[in-house]
């Protein structure tokens, strides 16, 4: 395996994944199926601190704290104020749920300069029905006091076949609230929403009504509130980059502090994870075989191997390919291109027939530690 | 939207500017990402760290670079795309 151990890549973006617990049971959730059984083995305030300075010195300057939901962790405080010294511009990527107005001061004296909240539904139904907890009005709370404070608020509203419709509400809610961003992520399937995918995936007509009424809201409004959108990949006819290039900008320490190049790269059997309590950030990023593996093409296998478009997309999401085919080394089978494309046209279709079939509603497996054990046997 | 030439603005507060050893230049942060950061760039935001307008920025920058003929004009531009980009903002009497 090359070592490209003087690359010139810089990891500006890291990940902290603070903790897997959460209150909410999201059945998308992007964590791992396995739930740990305790929160002992996660890395300590000081494991963190090591971290965050590791990666500072690596050129790191963004620095997102999630999870599972980071407001479990009581040192995410502490956190905030060792990292705004440091020099990172901290994100806050919250449920919102376990906030308080109180929280929120402290976290803008730490030094927190952005707060993002998602919300699972457009009203407080939905939301409870999709989140597993009623906390629709909280959030409303939350954001507003987030705004009161002068702390740039972002929205994330997950979406799938059963929200899809509730775009314009969801706009128009943010708006009333004063957010600044709002991230209309369609659910990627990985982890608890491939399980689900049947049930969550929506059809190409609903994503396209979708995407119109995002457009109609962004121009019959014309304020400040940035509006993204974010379609599923199984409706391109290219896969998207890993991570803007695995190994290239992102870094993500899970909680027990495994390094990854993504959220998800654990679902890859076969590869050995490095880990923070073994190695120093730096070691890790330029020599783990786990992160030159992937980086650049000279991994790729046909039909990517001899493509024109190879830089353009790298393959697409190496998750992805080994999920739906089994090897890591595959092209990601969105691409038009893949032998294995036909995979993405049977999960369509099995979407499809899972909506039309009325008599037979599948329940959505949510993300407890009831489905988890499930799973695991 | 404020006046650049005489009202008071200043560098967003929830932004940070600061020079990356990693990157050999000065750097913008904001909500989830960054842009690096011109010369020319970071010799007018450092004029912005704490409460100006236009006119101060402009005539700060011609004591400093004389020479500069189109410098009025540069940094006029320069400041109207940085407002629309909220990198800087109209500070509250």
């Amino acid at each position: 395996m090359p070592d490209t151990g003087t690359n010139h890549y810089i990891p500006m973006w890291l990940l902290a994944e603070l903790t897997y617990a959460c209150p909410l049971q999201c059945p998308y959730c992007s964590n791992p199926l396995q739930l740990p059984a305790s929160r002992k083995h996660e890395l300590s305030t000081e494991e963190w601190l090591r971290v965050m300075r590791e990666a500072r010195k690596l050129g790191a300057v963004q620095l997102g704290f999630s999870g599972g939901e980071p407001l479990v962790r009581r040192d995410l405080e502490e956190l905030i104020v060792a990292a705004d010294k440091m020099g990172f511009y901290c994100n806050l990527i919250t449920s919102a749920i376990g906030l308080t107005t109180d929280k929120i001061s402290l976290f803008k004296a730490a030094g927190i300069k952005h707060i993002q909240i998602s919300f699972q539904g457009s009203n407080k139904e939905t939301n409870a029905l999709f989140g597993g907890t009623d906390s629709f009005q909280h959030k409303q709370a939350m954001a507003r006091y987030v705004i009161d404070q002068g702390i740039p608020l972002g929205l994330n509203f997950v979406l799938h076949r059963r929200n899809l419709h509730q775009i314009t509400e969801f706009l128009q809610m943010a708006e009333d609230l004063g957010a600044e961003f709002v991230e209309l992520a369609n659910t990627q399937y990985y982890a608890w929403a491939l399980h689900n995918r049947d049930q969550l995936l929506p059809s190409s007509a609903q994503l396209e009504e979708a995407e119109a009424a995002t457009n109609r809201f962004r121009d019959q409004h014309q304020g400040n509130m940035k509006v993204l959108f974010v379609a599923p990949d199984y409706y391109e006819k290219r896969p998207k980059k890993c991570s803007n290039g695995w190994g290239t900008t992102f870094i993500t320490v899970t909680p027990e502090g495994d390094v990854l190049p993504c959220q998800s790269a654990k679902v890859i059997d076969g590869l050995e994870f490095p880990n923070v309590r073994d190695a120093s950030l730096q070691d890790i990023w330029r020599h783990a075989d786990l992160f030159n593996g992937f980086r650049g093409t000279h991994w790729m296998q046909e039909p990517c191997a001899s493509c024109p478009e190879k830089e353009i997309d790298l393959g697409g999401c190496r998750c992805q390919a080994f999920m739906l085919t089994g090897n890591a080394y595959a092209t990601d089978p969105v691409c038009e291109l893949s032998p294995e494309h036909h995979l993405i046209k049977k999960a369509i279709a099995a979407a499809k027939q899972d909506e039309m079939a009325e008599d037979r509603i599948v329940p959505l497996l949510f993300r407890n530690p009831s489905n988890a054990k499930k799973l695991a046997s | 939207m404020f006046d650049i030439s005489s009202d008071q603005f200043q560098l967003n507060p929830n932004y940070r500017l600061q020079y990356e050893d990693a990157q050999e230049c000065h750097v913008l942060l904001y909500p989830e990402g960054l842009v690096k950061l011109s010369e020319t760039a970071v010799a007018i935001l450092t004029r912005c760290t704490s409460p100006t307008n236009g006119i101060d920025v402009i005539a700060g920058l011609q004591r400093t670079y004389p020479d500069a003929e189109s410098l009025p004009a540069d940094v006029m531009e320069f400041l109207i795309d940085a407002q629309s980009q909220s990198w800087i903002v109209a500070v509250e009497d």
